[in-house]
């Protein structure tokens, strides 16, 4: 509703104000009249009107931002009319085509207004919180570890620069669509990784911030059918997502992959996730989620650990590197490699990774190297890199792994 | 006659604290500014405010980011064309041009026309 009421003011905080409005116009005519047959529609008819209301009052408004409302008619009727759709067109503001006016488009084009690549990344995770998924600006603060006035400032100045650079309030059109695309699943993506390994405090799983990011990437790929990495990243969070319970023992403590129980994995969203798996591969070369989404399932079909196809996985992974060239699969890869070939070529991988440098800092670099090195029983260096990845994690289950590693090699 | 761009350079924060009085002393500096182009022998062509640098956006390698190119205490603000006989010419009219935040560079146009 947000979304649609944004699209008539062009302005997100007076959106915000009538969306309010119509929550309280809501409770005085619902009480008097009944529930309407859709109320999602009546408040956005209602919320619609009072912006109308509110920009036809304030004429120094409509000075100052003068692609306040698009041009068209005002909405004529009452009825909580729910048309089905006009396609995304990406046209010139072509005002809105009825009364209603598609709600999934305009849930849409807030996405994409949201995940502009003119807006810094924080901005587009915040913003998008803010007013896609409804979150209070103290809520999304305690998310990021920010304080609340410090994340305020942050979703002012985005909404700020949206108005004054008048970022287009639309879905791409199809030549910048795949691009533009990439950021918005970039962004839930992002939001999914924060939720799924919190980088501070006491939870390995900050369980909201899954939820949201899995019900943004549901949404998208709903709205957007025929885009195959929207369903590859759908797929890619359903398979992560469904080891959630068996990632950390009963005392909270982290399991690794081998050592988690996998009758406990949900296989409800395991299914679900390898059905779009399959359509995300489908025509053409697989984009970057789709891979990842691939490795997923080919994990979450495997009986057992030892009994994973890891030469398919390395060749996935091969895939994925050509796909989206990011130290972080070839960091990924070489893992992988270690199980295929043993973990001398695998470290010699990784030694060319911290040549590189692009890696500093990221603590599953050194974890990765350490968990090697213990494999070949050189349990001196593999002290010395788990005590790296030690001091580059401020969550506490990963903090304790590590730890436990650490007196495990050094008594060994 | 020569085409010269006046980039005007100030502090943005000065503004964002300004009195209302303050603001209007610098709108009728610029008004008075665009009356003396002329009396110096030059020709006001054109020229704008820019919003703040808070709305940028940057482009490099087809790479799109926030914010301004170059993040410098004293930011472009805004800009006139102008015509001026010789650099002396737009040099004595960039001096009146105000900028009391900051000042302002002077940059000749290159003339690609051929002549």
């Amino acid at each position: 509703m947000l979304a649609a009421t944004a699209r008539v003011t062009r302005d997100l905080d007076l959106a915000e104000e009538c969306v309010q409005d119509a929550y309280v116009a809501a409770l005085g005519a619902w009480s008097r009249g009944g529930i309407p047959r859709n109320p999602g529609a009546w408040l956005t008819t209602t919320a619609r009107r009072r912006a109308l209301d509110a920009l036809r009052r304030d004429r120094t408004l409509r000075a100052k931002l003068p692609l306040l409302i698009d041009p068209g008619p005002p909405p004529a009727g009452d009825g909580p009319a729910w048309p089905g759709g006009t396609g995304p067109d990406g046209g010139s503001g072509a005002g809105w085509a009825a009364e209603g006016d598609v709600i999934p488009d305009d849930r849409l084009r807030l996405v994409f207004t949201c995940c502009h690549p003119a807006l810094a990344r924080e901005a587009q995770v915040a913003l998008t919180l803010r007013l896609v998924c409804g979150l209070t600006t103290g809520e999304i603060a305690r998310a990021f570890l920010v304080s609340e006035p410090t994340m305020a400032a942050r979703v002012t100045r985005a909404k700020k620069k949206i108005s004054a650079a008048r970022i287009a309030y639309r879905v791409p059109a199809a030549a910048e669509l795949p691009e533009r695309l990439d950021a918005v699943l970039t962004v839930v993506h992002l939001l999914y990784t924060t939720g799924h390994t919190a980088p501070a405090g006491n939870d390995l799983v900050r369980a909201d911030l899954v939820d949201r990011a899995i019900g943004l990437a549901r949404m998208i790929r709903e709205l957007m059918p025929d885009e195959r990495e929207a369903r590859g990243l759908l797929a890619l969070l359903l398979l992560t997502d469904a080891r959630r319970d068996t990632r950390a023992d009963a005392g909270g403590r982290l399991l690794l992959l081998a050592d988690q129980d996998r009758s406990r994995w949900d296989r409800g969203a395991i299914d679900e996730g390898t059905a779009l798996v399959a359509g995300a591969l489908r025509g053409g070369s697989p984009g970057r989620f789709a891979l990842q989404a691939a490795i997923a399932a080919l994990h979450a079909e495997a009986p057992s650990y030892s009994e994973t196809d890891w030469p398919q996985l390395l060749q996935l992974y091969g895939e994925l590197l050509r796909a989206w060239p990011s130290p972080v699969v070839a960091l990924n890869r070489a893992v992988v490699r270690a199980m295929v070939d043993g973990p001398e070529p695998a470290l010699a991988e990784i030694a060319g990774l911290e040549r590189d440098g692009r890696l500093a800092g990221y603590r599953y670099l050194p974890a990765a190297k350490a968990d090697l090195l213990r494999r070949l029983g050189r349990n001196a260096e593999a002290a010395r890199a788990y005590q790296a990845a030690l001091e580059l994690t401020d969550n506490a289950a990963e903090r304790e792994f590590l730890s436990r590693r650490i007196t495990e090699v050094s008594a060994g | 006659m020569a085409q010269y761009l006046i980039l005007i350079y100030e502090n943005e924060d000065a503004y964002v604290d300004a009195s209302p009085e303050v603001l209007q002393t610098v709108m009728e500096a610029h008004t008075r500014f665009a009356g003396q182009v002329g009396e110096q022998g030059g020709k006001l062509l054109g020229g704008n405010a820019l919003q703040p640098t808070a709305t940028a956006t940057s482009i490099r390698d087809d790479v799109v980011t926030d914010g301004p190119f170059a993040e410098t205490k004293e930011a472009l603000g805004g800009y006139y064309l102008i015509d001026a006989p010789d650099l002396d010419h737009a040099l004595a009219i960039g001096k009146l041009c105000p900028a009391q935040y900051g000042g302002v560079e002077v940059r000749p146009v290159w003339d690609t026309s051929g002549g």
